[in-house]
């Protein structure tokens, strides 16, 4: 099954660049998505009936991988479902900006497809890896894979973001590959490989110093990529000009797969006794994102830009529960989680709002409720939940962290967190409110919207799912995010 | 067999130092193209045993990719985009120098700190991330798009040679998914440089800077 799971997506990818139907290609689209979802859900369905597949030396799913791979795996199965009905609407009307006046070509469907599909496989191999090389390779692949996506609307501005986006992350990523070979180094006298199972076996015998200095350089490189300040530059660029379905990908599924790379190498570190040390970078790290996160939420103009800040936001958060460790680890877990769900929503309810009005600036979108009430709505219910408001699995998590932080003692983070908190709510209150009620200025022969509802569906969806893991955690979903966080705390 | 490893280290610095201050575009892709193939042999002298015919079968893909394969790739990106032959550094060429020969200095220091395995090669770790910082103030401090690809080319061989220096075996699956990753980077780079060109007429990643939250305001988007 972890063949399958693996191969599906990308024989479906290689597939689709060589489809001439733009049709049959959406529903290879669909169903290799619908196919993943359920080859992860049996994946899971084992590991918690007590018989986990034992996969190979290379690839196999312990706990941790399962966990990420469930989201990416749900979160692709919603994308794929927009993305169907985005490509068709956008067969109909190409070329028409969000700004008005200008006009430009899409990439070919067949590339955006393909690419889509191989993005995934490449996640997929990341959640999979047990070879800290391998990983590497995955996730450099991901990069590569999603760089025609971002540059999906052929013109300046996504371009730009695409060439900013190749590269500082390649270069962020090729720093983590340094950070591999300090690892691999740390264990050459001690015998010990660079596949996960030997390493966490053999962490004790691992040369300290060294063992830090791969801890230094994969954080880099794989914060770069998670978006964390002050490596994010990349992150607002890309996330604005690429589709939004694109966005929800990069930011509910891409990042989480660059965390992960940075808790297998924090666990070894855990394992080799330099748990403080570790978690003393992602405290610092994490503070330096929030802080960076409330500065450019606080009069933000771009709508997509103010939730690309807002993933920064959160990455910091996940960041500082990973760091304080224990029931932390926990929270961070659960704030994957949350906030994938909630985030995706909200990128793909943009789309909806940006077709409606044309625009990203929120200065110029006024009255949303009387244009299109339903979009609206979810606009609204998104912000309320991705900012933490109870019940939701954000607010779960923000909480955990919060006591976390209060229980070991640092009672200034505590206090800054909240503070910081308060600064994000309010900066996105006063966008999302603009928005969605303000007046509406007349604009004269602007046409009724009929909104579309096969692409709020998985929005409402997903943002549903995250209020639902805020009021109840199922007792499967909590064993899994409790194996996991034993994994990447090292202890299992 | 090690006095020939050093040296191909000793080359692979001048190297170094020539790409901070070559001016001329052709020129750079010549020289990361012949510091990228004296890395790709250095396994083959290096090694104190007999070469295994997996060794030598890598080091030849190697060689290809980085002696031929990646400066075609190059020169055929720099053609269609018609960009002009200077590199244009934000930086004087003695300042570039400067930062290289500092770059050495602290990579020595750094590598008589680190209890790094003994290889036997003089020199080896420090040229290793001198290498690795030349690419950085190539991607950092020069505006074309062709010459911060070959500024990651650089990087990369300056890790291949640091992980030859450590001694670190991966696998040949492993290796083998890095240069893949490798060689779609520089493909998906070119093919981003053509668009670039077509896009706004030159090729000067100084000039991409629409998107900013520094600006935004005086600029008035």
């Amino acid at each position: 099954m972890t063949t399958a799971v693996l191969l599906l997506p990308l024989i479906s990818g290689l597939l689709a660049f060589v489809l001439r139907d733009d049709a049959s290609r959406r529903s290879l689209l669909l169903w290799t998505a619908r196919a993943h979802s359920t080859l992860a859900a049996l994946l899971v369905f084992f590991w918690l009936s007590g018989q986990p597949e034992a996969g190979g030396a290379w690839f196999a799913f312990d706990p941790l991988g399962l966990f990420f791979l469930a989201i990416t795996s749900l979160l692709f199965l919603g994308a794929s479902h927009y993305a169907a009905r985005y490509l068709d609407s956008e067969k109909r009307s190409p070329g028409e900006d969000a700004e008005p006046g200008f006009f430009f070509s899409n990439a070919p469907e067949a590339v955006f497809t393909g690419s889509l599909l191989l993005f995934l496989a490449a996640m997929t191999a990341v959640t999979a890896s047990r070879h800290m090389g391998l990983l590497w390779a995955s996730v450099e692949a991901t990069t590569l894979l999603s760089a025609p996506l971002i540059y999906f609307h052929r013109h300046k501005r996504s371009l730009e973001a695409t060439w900013k986006y190749l590269l500082i992350c390649s270069v962020g990523i090729a720093l983590a590959l340094v950070g591999n070979l300090f690892l691999g180094a740390a264990g050459v006298k001690a015998g010990v490989g660079l596949d996960l199972p030997s390493l966490l076996s053999g962490a004790p015998l691992l040369e300290r110093q060294l063992l830090k200095a791969a801890f230094l350089f994969v954080f880099v490189g794989y914060g770069t990529k998670m978006g964390l300040a002050p490596f994010h530059t990349w992150l607002p660029d890309a996330h604005s000009e690429s589709p939004a379905v694109v966005s929800a990908l990069l930011s509910g599924a891409l990042l989480n797969c660059a965390l992960l790379g940075i808790l297998r190498v924090s666990a070894v570190c855990a394992r080799a006794g330099l748990a403080d040390f570790t978690g003393g970078i992602l405290l610092l790290f994490g503070v330096l994102s929030l802080l960076t996160a409330a500065l450019f939420i606080l009069g933000q103009r771009d709508y997509k830009r103010l939730l690309a800040y807002s993933s920064i936001e959160h990455m910091g958060m996940i960041s500082l529960g990973a760091g304080l460790g224990g029931p932390g680890l926990f929270a961070a877990l659960l704030g994957a989680l949350s906030h994938s769900l909630s985030k995706a929503g909200l990128f793909f309810t943009s789309g909806v709002v940006l077709e409606a009005e044309r625009t990203k600036q929120i200065p110029e979108v006024k009255g949303l409720l009387h244009r299109a009430p339903l979009t609206a709505s979810i606009w609204l219910a998104g912000f309320l939940i991705i900012t933490g408001m109870p019940p939701s699995g954000v607010f779960l998590y923000k909480f955990m962290i919060l006591r976390q932080a209060a229980a070991s003692g640092r009672y200034w983070l505590a206090g800054l967190f909240l503070f910081l908190l308060v600064i994000v709510f309010a900066g996105m209150a006063r966008a999302f409110i603009s928005m969605v009620f303000g007046e509406r200025p007349e604009k004269p022969g602007e046409k009724p919207f009929r909104e579309p509802r096969g692409m709020l569906a998985p929005a409402a969806l997903f943002l549903f799912l995250a209020v639902l893991i805020g009021l109840w955690l199922p007792g499967w979903l909590d064993s899994l995010l409790k194996a996991a966080a034993a994994n990447a705390a090292g202890t299992l | 067999m090690h006095i020939l490893a050093e040296l191909v280290i000793v080359l692979i610095i001048l190297l170094d130092l020539g790409l901070a201050v070559t001016g001329s575009l052709s020129a750079c892709i010549r020289l990361v193209a012949a510091q990228g193939v004296l890395a790709g042999l250095l396994p083959l002298l290096a090694g104190t045993e007999g070469i295994s015919a997996g060794t030598a079968a890598f080091a030849a893909v190697i060689v290809l990719l980085k002696g031929a394969v990646f400066p075609w790739l190059l020169i055929r990106a720099r053609d269609r985009s018609g960009a002009r032959q200077d590199v244009e550094p934000l930086v004087s060429y003695p300042v570039s120098v400067a930062f290289c020969l500092g770059s050495f200095v602290a990579a020595s220091w750094l590598g008589s700190r680190l209890p790094l395995p003994e290889t036997g090669v003089a020199w080896i770790v420090p040229a290793s991330l001198a290498t690795v910082f030349t690419g950085f103030l190539l991607i950092t401090t020069r505006t074309k798009a062709i010459t911060q690809v070959l500024g990651y080319l650089v990087m990369e061989n300056g890790i291949y040679i640091f992980g030859l220096a450590l001694f670190v075996q991966q696998p040949m699956m492993v290796e083998l998914a890095i240069l893949l990753d490798v060689f779609v980077a520089v493909f998906v780079m070119g093919i981003a440089i053509f668009h670039i060109s077509r896009e706004f007429d030159h090729i000067d990643t100084a000039e991409l800077s629409e998107l900013s939250d520094w600006r935004r305001e005086g600029y008035g988007s």
